[in-house]
């Protein structure tokens, strides 16, 4: 029985099928990255396997159970990070990832080491709106190393982040799988992922 | 509960660093109320008689000009959609939401509502129940508007469809609201008109967070 299963979606957008038939099985540790041309449907697959959007038909499974029957343990189950960061530009850095982790749950004494990771502890105390795209998209990612969720849906996480930051990405993503998470992702860049399956949305 | 309290105390902090929210909803509110005496005239009787309506119409378009910033800023940065899929009661997020939008909007027009009320020439036993009735009856127009707000989330000209949509269901409210003060400044007893009101803010209560919190995952699909 696989961990984390999708089964036979159909998704509509408008009166467009954006997709149908598409199945894929995950174990402890896969990586699943999602290719296509834009519009094949990658963000409408990750917004269904985050719940935000419901499939025409199909399942998304989790140990063998649908995941739509138990919305909040399934939300516990993830972290999503979608096309907008979801920070208040208004507010700083710290009191923005703090807000989500209390809301989501997840270890605040990971902050500093996450900090570190994404090279944002030098401005901890600036509001965001002094921050740049690519560091903005960074305090985003920094949600992902403070949670403790099996599964990750990124959609385009690699956006308006420099070289060094993408190889930290990588590496990051590495060290969850190591540690049995599931990671599934769309991209445009050639994020570096060890025996990741490709899923080529094109052909459904 | 910690989580609700956290959504509260974000949602007070955003509105105490945008601080011009709440003082554009206070400034229209005490203008509107000021054109009054300036078109009828200075005939105190009229004002007297007609200030309790103008007060509650006032606190309606105030209440209707401040709703659009319930969800929009969060629905345009991502923080909607990534706070329904938080493990959490999006009803009572919800809750959470409305509260902190009653707390910074509404409440600052109860508290300057007596002042501008000597403007008016209020009778003093008016006085009371003008706030007692304010008090019980925004939280409902809170609570209606929610719904509208969470309708018109990603429409174009959004303000003026949600005014169309909520100002009529507001009605109930304000006449109920304006009599309970009327029957005070009268020497009848406001009791049955407070207790409709209550209903009313019961009712929403209960109702309003579900529609809301539906359209809201509407919005975000």
């Amino acid at each position: 029985m696989a961990l984390f299963e999708a089964r036979n979606l159909k998704c509509c957008r408008g009166d467009r099928t954006v997709f149908r038939g598409l199945s894929f099985c995950l174990e402890e540790g896969q990586a699943l990255v999602l290719k296509g041309r834009n519009g094949s449907g990658k963000s409408s697959l990750i917004r269904i396997l985050a719940g935000l959007l419901s499939p025409v038909s199909g399942d998304v499974i989790w140990e063998g159970e649908t995941v739509f029957n138990e919305p909040e343990e399934h939300f516990q189950r993830f972290q999503y990070i979608g096309h907008l960061n979801a920070i208040k530009p208004t507010l700083t850095i710290s009191e923005n990832i703090t807000y989500w982790v209390k809301l989501h749950g997840g270890k605040l004494a990971y902050l500093t080491k996450a900090l570190k990771k994404f090279d944002l502890e030098n401005v901890l105390d600036l509001p965001v709106r002094f921050l740049s795209a690519g560091q903005k998209r960074r305090v985003g990612l920094v949600r992902l190393i403070v949670s403790s969720s099996v599964i990750w849906l990124l959609d385009e996480p690699a956006t308006s982040l420099d070289n060094a930051m993408i190889e930290q990405l990588e590496n990051i993503i590495r060290d969850h799988r190591k540690e049995g998470g599931i990671v599934i992702l769309s991209t445009h860049q050639n994020l570096k992922l060890d025996d990741a399956i490709e899923l080529q949305l094109d052909s459904f | 509960m910690g989580k609700f309290l956290e959504i509260l105390k974000r949602d007070l902090r955003l509105a105490f660093h945008q601080g011009t929210d709440s003082l554009i909803v206070v400034a229209f509110f005490t203008l509107t109320i000021a054109l009054f005496p300036l078109g009828i005239g200075p005939d105190q009787e009229i004002l007297k008689e007609s200030s309790p309506a103008i007060i509650w119409v006032a606190a309606l378009l105030a209440s209707i000009l401040s709703l659009n910033r319930m969800f929009e800023t969060d629905y345009e940065d991502g923080s909607l959609e990534l706070l329904c899929v938080q493990p959490i009661t999006l009803e009572v997020a919800v809750i959470a939401k409305i509260l902190g939008h009653w707390l910074t909007t509404a409440l600052p027009l109860i508290v300057i509502s007596p002042i501008l009320g000597f403007f008016l020439n209020i009778p003093w036993e008016g006085y009371l129940g003008l706030l007692a009735s304010l008090t019980l009856g925004t939280p409902c127009l809170s609570l209606i508007g929610s719904v509208g707000a969470a309708l018109v989330l990603g429409a174009r000209r959004g303000t003026p469809l949600l005014a169309l949509l909520i100002l009529p269901l507001y009605i109930p409210v304000l006449i109920f609201g304006v009599s309970a003060v009327d029957a005070l400044i009268q020497g009848n007893s406001p009791q049955p008109h407070f207790f409709i009101i209550g209903g009313i803010l019961l009712g929403g209560l209960a109702l309003a967070p579900l529609a809301t919190a539906a359209a809201l995952r509407q919005a975000v699909e």
